[in-house]
């Protein structure tokens, strides 16, 4: 089951300077620096907290906002005459939230807490059903990503309300807690029937567990399973000056991608996959040296790696044929960028993309749009934070930023 | 009438003198308490992070009453924080392993850097407040 590949990758990626990860020619546009070929419009604009987007099959952009907007949560952006510019913005749901999708005729969206649905008719939206209720919201990690398969389930992170579930939540040597009591509602993905209304923990199946915070996931059709991005701990080099230097608490732990079966256990709070060593190892506070592996040998261990801090939110395969044939069935990923670097240059704001054959990475990871952040980018002030991901019919990509609310489509043209 | 003007000036000037110094020394020493425990979440430019962690740029808590802000660096803080209309939700653990000294020291360094401009605050009014918890 284990492989020495994702290790070897992970080393690959920290030996590649992200300057030259891009590879190959590069274009601007819309402000975004795009391999050769594509280009970006501003879809839209000013939507404020831009969390996941979702596009409808007839085009339709679902965004799914974390602030209200003259007070609605949802909007729907129409861009009737196809020119890359959406047209008209209405509003749905007065509550705040990060999950959006559109399956099979229903709009899926989810607050901190809860997750709705409305059948999409015609150019309205129906009454709100509640399918899944009672989540843990506790401000940390709150968000409630969602994502679809192919039977009828809908999936639901929820994230744990702790970095590292310590008995004093990020305390400098608070020890971790055995066995972790949060993983009993929280840190994991749960599944939950789609048309059922009200269903809470106890008509949920814990899908998967272990997984500290999860902003990007989704359903990869081409091998029908869950995929996610978990975001890593932080706080390993101010905790523990004496195992991690500076530069390697900003370069760790990996923020990883996993695949994840029913039952997986991805080892968070137990684990954290270190990028120098190459391996998943015991967390500091849980008698961890940057060797010892314990229990962590035996998690569900990740397929792909990339530097400390960079913040996941987003991730969307592309099964499309609108790009070149290389982005067949390979994964988008929106780091939404670091502060966990600290005095370390911060990273990530941008938008990444991974080869990917019979699921899994095929090749190494490459920037595919960047610029988001603009000038201030080492420094944590980002103009802009790539967000959430969709592909439209069309096979163009849409790219959310959540600090302004830019929407973005992109297209590639031979 | 100009001898007590010229006093009064020697005076002002002279106290400037006395407290310019021990304001740059607690800064010096506030920004490696600084560097060390606060800059982390709070970055090197005291803006924190979006939704995460508050900024510390001419806010309330930070120029406003001192013993909230002497306990919040003693007692951290797990409560839900509005700024401007943002909130931040990580947890801030309690410093009170710091010494006196030190939580001084950085207060001080906070309160007069990223803009802000306000008065130091002294080992003894730590004390006081750490006393009051006891």
């Amino acid at each position: 089951m284990r492989s020495s590949i994702p290790v070897f990758a992970g080393l690959l990626f920290l030996l590649v300077p992200f300057s030259l990860l891009a590879g190959g020619d590069t274009t601007k546009s819309a402000n975004l620096t795009l391999p050769a070929g594509f280009s970006a419009t501003v879809f839209h604009d000013n939507l404020g907290r831009a969390r996941h987007i979702s596009v409808a099959p007839n085009g339709d952009v679902y965004v799914k906002l974390e602030k209200l907007k003259d007070g609605k949560g949802i909007y729907k952006l129409v861009d009737a005459d196809k020119d890359g510019v959406a047209e008209s913005a209405t509003g749905y749901g007065d509550y705040i939230g990060t999950g959006i999708a559109v399956k099979d005729g229903y709009l899926y969206a989810s607050s901190n807490q809860d997750v709705y649905r409305y059948k999409i008719n015609g150019n309205e939206l129906g009454e709100p059903q509640r399918i899944v209720t009672g989540l843990i919201n506790k401000r940390q990690h709150e968000s409630k990503s969602i994502t679809l398969d192919n039977k009828g389930n809908i999936y639901v992170n929820i994230g744990a309300p702790s970095n590292v579930c310590q008995e004093k939540d990020r305390t400098q040597g608070s020890p971790g807690r055995m066995p972790c009591p949060i993983l009993d509602s929280a840190g994991g993905i749960w599944q939950f029937r789609a048309d059922k209304t009200d269903q809470s923990y106890s008509e949920g199946v814990r899908y998967a567990t272990g997984l500290r915070n999860v902003v990007g996931l989704d359903w990869n059709n081409e091998v029908n399973d869950l995929y996610a991005m978990q975001h890593g701990r932080d706080m390993l080099f101010q905790f523990y000056p004496g195992l991690f230097s500076q530069k390697e608490g900003a370069e760790n732990p990996a923020e990883e991608m996993f695949r994840l079966k029913k039952g997986a256990d991805a080892g968070w709070p137990y684990c954290y996959f270190d990028n120098s060593r190459g391996k998943k190892l015991l967390n500091p506070e849980y008698g961890g040296d940057r060797v010892k592996q314990g229990p962590c040998e035996d998690k569900t261990q990740s397929i792909a790696q990339f530097p400390g801090h960079m913040a996941p939110n987003g991730l969307v395969f592309y099964t499309d044929s609108m790009f070149p044939e290389k982005y067949r069935n390979g994964a988008f990923i929106a780091f939404h960028g670091s502060w966990n670097r600290a005095p370390e240059p911060q990273e990530g704001y941008f938008v990444v993309f991974v080869p990917m054959k019979n699921g899994r990475p095929s090749g190494k990871w490459e920037v595919f749009a960047d610029g988001f952040a603009g000038p201030n980018k080492a420094q944590g002030r980002a103009d802009y934070r790539p967000c959430g991901l969709s592909v439209g019919p069309d096979g163009a990509l849409y790219v959310s930023d959540d600090n302004k609310g830019r929407i973005w489509k992109i297209t590639y043209k031979k | 009438m100009k001898l007590i003007v010229s006093l009064v000036t020697v005076a002002f000037c002279m106290s400037f003198i006395s407290v310019q110094p021990s304001l740059q020394a607690s800064m010096t020493r506030g920004k490696k308490v600084y560097d060390t425990y606060c800059m982390p979440c709070h970055m090197v430019d005291g803006g924190g992070v979006p939704r995460m962690n508050p900024p510390l740029i001419k806010t309330v808590y930070v120029l406003g009453d001192k013993k909230r802000l002497i306990g919040i660096v003693l007692n951290g803080l797990d409560e839900p924080l509005e700024i401007d209309g943002e909130t931040y939700s990580n947890v801030m653990a309690p410093h009170a392993f710091l010494k006196d000294q030190d939580i001084a020291d950085v207060l001080t360094y906070v309160r007069n850097s990223f803009g802000n401009k306000a008065t130091m605050i002294t080992p003894e009014e730590v004390k006081a407040v750490r006393e009051e918890k006891k």
